[in-house]
């Protein structure tokens, strides 16, 4: 048993704090809340950066479906009635309302992704762009040797299984929440280790999403 | 005047309806399709963790233009209740201030500079999100390290620093699955 000193006294009111508002932590956003639990419409990750080969490029990435075991990935599949939309603000006083839209659906067993166009409407309901100018492609099977990658007016487009590029001791982060810890190790240990996503990762010329910054975020939306 | 626009407005659809019909024969306009949002998310973990059990499907469905009106004050007392000793953060933010920031679950994403989500330079703190980014710790640092991230020293990392199989150089960056 540890002795008590002052510092492990604040430490574990800390602790008991956590364990007293009665959450627990996931992920990122991988199982995040009930009504998308083991859904192909839950994301996991959104990420977005400069091109590392193309500084005049953005890339754009959604993570669904987490926690893959590699046994459990060829399986996975991308759902023909979820449609993931990025939506992007690119007003000069942001007011997060979408001004853009980029969407991708999964039809006939291929990937299309539409935009970046203006949203037919914004908000919780989204109509598809549907226009004929979309970027279309084969969907990556799981154990291809190389990654398919579709190419239409300088946007290019994937969409396949990858390895979760996310990291984090969640198992520790549970036992601390539990007080069965007091804190991390170190080493701490990669609780997504070995575990797949199914991804879209979309690299686009900055110039069609706006100038200076732009507010994004991620979306599933499931067809009506 | 109501009852003239009404008449107009079905002699406008009748006559939609016959162009409509006379151009069947040429290509079929595409249909119409809607769909309804059922998940959503920006910065990494934010309903995970700022969201408690019984709100979480409600978050995912708030727009983010509606989010700090909808969650900021649940957002305040949720950090309060993670950090009940929290004063400001590396990023010098009040509580509210912290709060009001992340309850519009965006990313801000630079077109003209570093896209990172913190790199250690303060000008570049969210201006995007990079695969490489140590996102998790970033977030505990800001919740649990204090001003001078000092404070709570074995909350603030998770010692696990990268990820566990390097990233392509090349689209699509992400890494083969396992």
């Amino acid at each position: 048993m540890n002795k008590l000193n002052p510092k492990k006294l604040m430490m574990a009111a800390v602790v008991a704090t956590i364990c007293a508002t009665g959450a627990y932590l996931i992920a990122a956003d991988h199982a995040d809340a009930p009504a998308v639990t083991g859904k192909t419409s839950d994301i996991t990750d959104v990420y977005a950066f400069q091109s590392p080969t193309t500084a005049s490029n953005m890339v754009l990435v959604v993570n669904i479906q987490g926690l893959l075991a590699p046994s459990a990935t060829a399986a996975a599949k991308f759902d023909p009635e979820t449609m993931v939309e990025i939506n992007i603000d690119n007003s000069t006083v942001k007011d997060n309302i979408e001004d853009l839209v980029i969407q991708t659906t999964f039809e006939n067993g291929k990937v299309q992704v539409y935009g970046p166009a203006k949203p037919i409407q914004t908000g919780l309901k989204s109509t598809l762009i549907n226009a004929s100018t979309k970027v279309e492609g084969a969907i990556t099977a799981y154990g291809a040797a190389s990654p398919s990658i579709a190419e239409s007016n300088g946007i290019k487009v994937f969409a396949g299984p990858r390895d979760d590029p996310f990291f984090f001791d969640l198992t520790q982060f549970k036992k601390i929440l539990a007080t069965t810890a007091t804190g991390f190790n170190n080493p701490g240990t990669d609780t997504f280790a070995g575990t797949n996503v199914m991804s879209i990762v979309i690299e686009l010329p900055k110039s069609v999403l706006g100038t200076g910054s732009v507010n994004i975020w991620a979306t599933t939306n499931r067809k009506m | 005047m109501k009852n003239s626009l009404k008449v107009l407005s079905l002699v406008a659809i009748a006559g939609l309806a016959i162009l409509s019909s006379c151009s069947k024969s040429e290509d079929a306009a595409l249909p119409t399709v809607v769909y309804q949002q059922e998940d959503q998310m920006a910065r990494p973990a934010i309903n995970t963790v700022f969201i408690t059990t019984g709100d979480k499907d409600a978050f995912n469905l708030t727009i983010p233009s509606a989010g700090v009106a909808t969650w900021g004050t649940k957002f305040n007392s949720r950090l309060l209740a993670l950090n009940a000793n929290y004063t400001t953060n590396l990023l010098g933010l009040s509580s509210t201030a912290f709060t009001g920031i992340l309850a519009a679950d965006v990313l801000t994403v630079s077109l003209t500079g570093p896209t990172t989500f913190y790199d250690g330079v303060p000008a570049n703190t969210l201006t995007g999100r990079k695969l490489a980014d140590d996102v998790i710790t970033v977030e505990l640092i800001l919740i649990f390290g204090g001003p001078t991230n000092v404070l709570n020293p074995t909350l603030t990392d998770d010692h696990v620093d990268a990820n566990d199989k390097a990233f392509l150089t090349t689209f699509p960056y992400l890494a083969a699955p396992f």
